[in-house]
């Protein structure tokens, strides 16, 4: 588009591309250095009270979403639109060039050409040149230029439009980006174990969110390697959707759940004073599980059972093993030592029990929503291609000029790359030998 | 043997092959060029050994991950990922007098390594570590970071050929340098193919936050750097593609670009804290 309003000038510019480039690089180190997202108190006891106020004029607390950075963004994304509306049609010109209509002058004085005799006819030569080039696989077309013949052939063509796959890609990452930010979410719960929950806390607000549905933890662990480093973070979940179980999954970090689009992400936990005592009567088959808090009795009226933690060790915050205090009135009540998590078999006179006891926690969840993140994925896979189409690949033609010399025949080969011309000079040595070998 | 021992010996082999180089720009010798390329095949090649070696001890201690995943065995990647990408270019480009810049990077990558007050145990992987991404993800951004770092070789080089004097034609000696025609094309071959390996490297990076914490862009530090990097070397492409600048201009950026590496790769993890902190120990 051959424009000369200088708005449009400007905003097609490279020069503009490279000033809002450096200006976002520039501008992000700041965000990297004075720490994000912190109450506003922090800044002021780190910077002083002025400082603090000039950071909240220009919400430096939170710049990547402050609108001078948006306009940054959008100043970039615009001069990208612009700049390519700009130069596309002379490109796309350039992929549709008429390689027919060059002048034997013009192909004499590119940088790649040369020139031989040959003994047969025009047409002859013109016919073995041509198949040697078709070969080498060059698809050719060709047209009579008086007695003459002008034989072109290209390679690439369409990689010219490699650079605006990159703009565009770029352009398509920021549209995920606005779509998630619209139409998504992002927030966490809390889930105790046993317990379910229809809601979740957004980020950034205190608002609460209905699912639409429901989550429950069945339960959550955290496994050590032998060093005491952790190893895995395991949470039990089932969706449940009016009154009903849909499905039940175990998550662990980097393997989150989804379901109807919101996905659950183990993210932390909490770890309470609580108990989650499981009995279970082997002989009528029956099994319940109680939540008892800390030195505090439970009982199950239906069997007439007692139970409760006494006493316990714990390494942190986590529980290592608890004294179990355990009483079905037959006898005097049983006290043993049982690991977390592990089953005690209790005999007393009346009959056999199967108790364990863990320590409570409550599973930390991330939950999101972003129905933009596949067109992202889909800006990055373009972003790839592009870059390797505009970077390693390029647009090569070849010119054979045949015309008639005496007896025989005069040849002019040419040809032209716009990109990695060294490597093209190579190619077009290799060619011009085999043409000219008889 | 054990890996660190192989890794060990790893160090002092680049050391001589970097004299080596030296030796070839100094005395030009294309005899000795064949040496050090040797010298650094061998190295290469034990430094291969240790490092799968160190993959396998990961498995006999019970957890097994590719040997990438703090400080220590990082820089050792890098300076190993380094190494081919010399080597490759010394095949494809017929020059030997590159691997005096390059390969001494790798011997002082593996010094530090060896020799910094760094954890060199191998641990086993935090949950948030445990994923397939992390290959790809590390892969990804060393290749570039490698490409990068022979940049900034060739533009080290670039300059200090632009501002010696010509040298006397009556020595009738051979031109110990590559043209700087020639060295400014491979700046920016590099630069293209770094940059390439970059944008996958946080691609990859993205997918991973994306299916560990459900954010492909949180703006951590680290991700913050790795986007100050591409921005430079955007610039640099931008400027060189479409403004023409080439020569001393792209080989000082060749240097920034490798300073905004060093940051995003090493600076970040001391001196910023963030969500990426697994390699600061």
């Amino acid at each position: 588009m051959q424009n000369n309003n200088s708005v449009w000038q400007f905003f097609s510019s490279v020069r503009l591309a490279l000033f809002t480039l450096s200006l976002i690089a520039i501008t992000s180190i700041i965000g990297t250095v004075i720490p994000q997202n912190e109450a506003g108190e922090f800044y002021v006891q780190n910077f002083g009270p002025i400082t603090a106020r000039f950071f909240g004029v220009l919400d430096i607390p939170d710049m990547y979403r402050s609108w001078w950075f948006l306009a940054l963004l959008f100043l970039l994304a615009f001069n990208l639109v612009i700049c390519s509306i700009d130069r596309f049609p002379s490109v796309w010109k350039q992929i549709k060039t008429d390689g027919l209509a060059y002048s034997e002058e013009r192909l004499a004085k590119m940088a790649n050409s040369h020139s031989w005799q040959h003994n047969c006819s025009a047409a002859d030569t013109a016919d073995l040149l041509e198949e040697k080039l078709l070969n080498k696989g060059w698809k050719l077309s060709s047209r009579p230029h008086d007695d003459a013949r002008l034989v072109f052939s290209q390679k690439g063509n369409w990689t010219r439009v490699g650079v605006y796959v990159v703009h565009t890609s770029i352009l398509v990452i920021f549209l995920g980006a606005i779509i998630g930010s619209l139409a998504g979410f992002k927030g966490s719960v809390l889930i105790p174990e046993t317990k379910q929950r229809d809601r979740i806390f957004l980020y950034g607000s205190a608002e609460a969110k209905e699912l639409g549905f429901g989550v429950r933890c069945n339960s959550f662990g955290i496994e050590f390697y032998p060093n005491g480093m952790p190893k895995e973070y395991t949470s039990s979940l089932t969706i449940v959707e009016n009154g009903k179980d849909i499905l039940t999954r175990k998550i662990e970090v980097n393997d989150p759940l989804s379901y109807h689009g919101i996905t659950f992400y183990q993210s932390s936990y909490e770890a309470y004073q609580d108990f989650i005592i499981t009995v279970k009567v082997p002989a009528s088959g029956k099994q319940q599980v109680f939540v008892v808090p800390f030195q505090q009795q439970k009982s199950w009226e239906d069997e007439g059972l007692k139970f409760g933690i006494i006493n316990a060790k714990a390494i942190g915050q986590s529980i290592v093993s608890a004294k179990l205090w355990f009483s079905d009135g037959s006898a005097a009540p049983q006290l043993e030592w049982i690991e977390d998590g592990a089953q005690l078999t209790v005999e007393t006179e009346r009959g056999k029990y199967l108790v364990s006891a863990k320590q409570m926690y409550a599973t930390g969840l991330q939950v999101a929503h972003d129905p933009g993140v596949w067109w992202v994925y889909i800006g990055c896979g373009l972003m790839l291609f592009g870059l390797y189409v505009a970077f390693f690949m390029s647009h090569r033609r070849l010119w054979l000029y045949i015309s008639p010399a005496g007896t025989g025949s005069q040849v002019l080969f040419a040809g032209s790359a716009n990109k990695n011309r060294p490597g093209f000079e190579r190619q077009f040595g290799e060619l011009k030998e085999m043409l000219c070998s008889e | 043997m054990d890996s660190s021992q192989l890794l060990g010996i790893t160090t002092f082999t680049y050391l001589f092959a970097s004299f080596l180089y030296i030796g070839v720009l100094v005395f030009r010798n294309n005899k000795l060029g064949s040496i050090a390329t040797g010298f650094t095949a061998i190295a290469l090649l034990i430094q291969t050994i240790g490092l799968v070696l160190r993959w396998i001890e990961s498995y006999r201690l019970g957890f097994g991950h590719a040997p990438f995943t703090n400080m220590y065995e990082s820089v050792v990647f890098f300076a190993w990922m380094i190494i081919i990408i010399y080597l490759g270019i010394e095949w494809k480009f017929k020059t030997r007098t590159i691997g005096a810049f390059a390969v001494p990077i790798s011997f002082l990558a593996m010094s530090y390594a060896s020799f910094a007050p760094l954890d060199r145990g191998i641990n086993p992987l935090v949950p948030a570590l445990q994923s397939n991404w992390l290959l790809a993800h590390v892969v990804t951004c060393f290749v570039g970071y490698a490409a990068f770092a022979i940049a900034a070789a060739l533009g080290i080089m670039y300059l200090a050929k632009s501002s010696a004097p010509a040298p006397a034609a009556d020595k009738g000696s051979k031109e110990v340098l590559p043209s700087l025609r020639v060295l400014d094309d491979m700046i920016h071959k590099s630069m293209i193919f770094g940059f390439i390996w970059l944008s996958g490297g946080i691609i990859t990076g993205a997918i991973w936050a994306n299916s560990a914490w459900g954010t492909y862009w949180s703006w951590d530090p680290k991700e913050t750097w790795s986007l100050i990097t591409w921005f430079v070397y955007a610039i640099t492409l931008h400027a060189r593609y479409t403004r023409g600048i080439h020569g001393k201009t792209i080989a000082w950026l060749s240097l920034i670009g490798f300073i905004a590496v060093i940051f995003t790769y090493y600076g970040v993890n001391f001196l910023l804290s963030g969500l990426h902190s697994y390699g600061s120990n």
